[in-house]
């Protein structure tokens, strides 16, 4: 199934309302260093194309480069890491997002059920901690509260190492941000904000991937 | 063709029934489905059908459904073989049959043929106007019309709990516990295959039914997810449907690209609407049953706080425990309640919820506490913990050899006396308070004829085997409470 890119992705998200870093799609490592500087250091930077759907695999992310000279060194190496089966690729630059805690928050569509709505712990790992909630479409909003308080171990969404509480407003916004996009377009069969970083006590969808039919 | 309500009244309170496929044999379904119907008292005409028009439980049966009374029967008790069942549902329906159950298998779970045959039936039903329940299924109770028209046991006392199940042997289980606990049943359905009518179609009729006030389903699989979701709802908006679902292990993980597709197990997804529709889950038969029970007999919690009573210390110390894991709270006893308990026991009882009244309790402090409890306006439910252990004491001297000399006979009968109140008293607050009240003691399966929880069953409630099904079962009720005021439903 044709998947969007990570820039397109995410357009389409904070479209929406959802928070996502301030990002830069460039196509050279010259205007990736710019783009950095523009940011504000430090900033990651991704290889970007429409059908790039597993980039940590490939090593296609560099987190926490510093400094000028470090994003363009990235960028060249990004950009010469493309495959020709990529198509057309450009570097995203974005804003590193800090937090210790990492959420998923995806949408899918069941043969049974159809549209459903996802909330997880663990982001990266959240296949491997399996700690998951659903809810059918169209969420109500204290369905996506609900939501948010059937996650086991709450305790990570209160004040945690030094990093405020989980806004559980803003993270139930996200979950029905994602219940109104699935139903304003019946082409949009999956969506996945992995990992959704709680940043400051705020969600932020550092990575996306939406699977268009 | 959606099923009407005049469809769903001719199979639970018809005005008469017809027994196809009855027989004299006391082995066979046939024989059964008649005799249970006969049996339970149904006031309505009786007509049994049978090829050979033989007398069975003295009832002269017709050959043929044109012998029958125009309009007599509405409903159709259905043992005969699949093959003669479109031909014998054109003649109910020209007589005015409205809805059939249909016991007879070769159905769906027979294979293609069987599966062809039961849309046509399903078809043929849909087109004379008949609804159709089952095939393949054991049978039907609705004690307001005094009604068991299944092939199985038992029939339960009649109440207002109302069952829907996919697997008829958890229809006989679930009506089993009522006939234990004396919380009755009002409609039961074996949905069998569900050609036409699938659980969520019974429990959606249940929602508008006045003589249901609880729901339970048992569904294995789900035909159309979607609608299944909106019947629930609408029901969970009106009373409570507890729902065990079977086959949790099956689908498993579906191939997926997305990690979101990856993690939507058919369970999960599942779980989720069942929330959202405010469906109350549970794991097993057994604690759907009890759980149904407690809302079909206490009224809803208003709020979490809830006060533990009781005359045995770590029984209140463990309960307390169950309540700390769960969505209840143990709340702080207020000053002016503490005071006034201060009043009415020696100064070693916990003061503190629990109230442990570590043994101070003299003839009246057990009515009085719980009276007191019951009625502060910041509590909202009540535990008690210990009834029938005065009972027990005295039946060990009752069965004693110095039985009924020394005294005994006045002490054991006004230990008797005194659990008998207890139970009473703890209706009597809640009725008196419209807050829940539940006790709790192993003696409710230990001795079920020890006065203290017989007595409980008398007022009609459940005395829980142990203090955490008890919390268990209030937990769920306050989370009931919870989704409803959440979506501005009183």
């Amino acid at each position: 199934m044709p998947t969007l890119s990570e820039a397109e992705s995410k357009q389409k998200l904070a479209a929406r309302g959802v928070p996502v870093p301030a990002e830069a799609l460039v196509s050279t490592p010259e205007e990736a260093a710019a783009a950095a500087a523009r940011l504000g250091f430090p900033v990651v930077a991704k290889l970007c194309g429409p059908t790039i759907a597993h980039k940590t695999e490939r090593g296609l992310v560099r987190l926490g480069l510093t400094d000028e000279g470090a994003v363009e060194a990235a960028a060249a190496d990004l950009l010469a890491a493309a495959r020709p089966d990529d198509g057309e690729v450009g570097v995203l630059v974005g804003q590193m997002v800090r937090g210790g805690r990492e959420l998923i928050a995806g949408m899918g569509r069941d043969p049974q059920f159809g549209p459903y709505v996802m909330l997880g712990l663990g982001g990266i790992l959240a296949e491997a901690v399996a700690e998951v909630v659903f809810r059918l479409v169209p969420l109500a909003r204290v369905d996506a509260e609900e939501m948010i308080e059937q996650l086991p171990a709450q305790r990570l969404l209160a004040a945690f190492r030094g990093e405020p509480e989980v806004d559980r407003s803003a993270l139930a916004d996200v979950l029905v941000a994602l219940s109104d996009l699935a139903a304003a377009e019946p082409r949009l069969m999956s969506a996945d904000l992995n990992p959704l970083i709680i940043s400051d006590g705020r969600p932020v969808a550092v990575d996306a991937l939406l699977e268009m039919a | 063709m959606k099923p009407t309500d005049e469809q769903f009244r001719a199979l639970f309170e018809p005005q008469g029934v017809i027994v196809a496929g009855a027989s004299s044999h006391p082995g066979k379904f046939g024989f059964a489905a008649l005799h249970n119907v006969l049996a339970a008292g149904y006031k309505g005409r009786v007509f049994a059908l049978n090829r050979d028009g033989e007398e069975i439980l003295g009832l002269e049966a017709a050959t043929e459904v044109s012998e029958l009374p125009d309009g007599a029967a509405d409903l159709v008790v259905v043992c005969t073989p699949a093959a003669a069942n479109p031909d014998l549902l054109r003649a109910c329906a020209a007589k005015g049959v409205r809805a059939a159950f249909v016991a007879s298998a070769g159905y769906r779970e027979a294979g293609d043929e069987g599966a062809r045959a039961e849309a046509e039936l399903a078809a043929l039903a849909d087109e004379l106007g008949i609804l159709l329940a089952g095939p393949n299924g054991q049978g039907l109770v609705s004690t307001p019309a005094e009604l068991c028209a299944q092939i199985v046991a038992p029939y339960p006392p009649a109440g207002s709990i109302s069952i829907a199940s996919q697997s008829g042997n958890f229809v006989s289980s679930l009506m089993n516990y009522s006939v234990q606990t004396g919380v009755g049943v009002a409609r039961a359905v074996s949905v069998g295959n569900g050609a036409a009518l699938t659980v969520p179609d019974y429990v959606e009729w249940f929602g508008s039914d006045p003589a249901t006030d609880v729901v339970i389903a048992y569904m294995e699989s789900v035909s159309d997810g979607r609608s299944a979701y909106e019947q629930l709802r609408a029901v969970s908006e009106r009373k409570p449907v507890v729902m065990v679902k079977g086959g949790v292990t099956a689908g498993g993980q579906r191939a997926a690209s997305s990690h979101t597709g990856a993690l939507a197990t058919e369970d999960r997804v599942f779980d989720g609407m069942l929330r959202q529709a405010g469906v109350l889950r549970t794991g097993n038969i057994e604690d759907a049953f009890e759980l149904a029970a407690t809302f079909a007999t206490q009224p809803l919690p208003k709020g979490p706080n809830t006060v533990v009573v009781t005359t045995v210390g770590g029984w209140g110390v463990v309960t307390a425990d169950a309540i700390g894991a769960s969505s209840l709270e143990l709340m702080a006893l207020p000053d002016d309640l503490r005071a006034a308990i201060d009043s009415r026991l020696p100064p070693r009882w916990s003061r503190n919820n629990p109230i442990d009244m570590a043994g101070g309790e003299t003839r009246d402090t057990v009515p009085e506490v719980l009276e007191l409890v019951a009625r502060h306006p910041q509590v909202d439910a009540v535990l008690y913990l210990g009834l029938g252990i005065q009972s027990n004491t005295a039946k060990f001297l009752r069965q004693g050899p110095f039985f009924p000399d020394h005294g005994l006979d006045r002490i054991v009968s006004f230990h008797e006396r005194q659990d008998r109140r207890f139970a009473d008293t703890a209706a009597e607050i809640s009725d008196a308070t419209g807050k829940p009240v539940l006790t709790s003691t192993e003696l409710a399966v230990a001795d079920p004829d020890n006065p203290g929880p017989a007595q409980v069953r008398a007022t009609g409630r459940l005395c829980y085997s142990a203090a955490h099904r008890a919390v268990g079962a209030l937990d769920r009720m306050w989370r009931y409470s919870l989704w409803r005021r959440r979506r501005g439903l009183a």
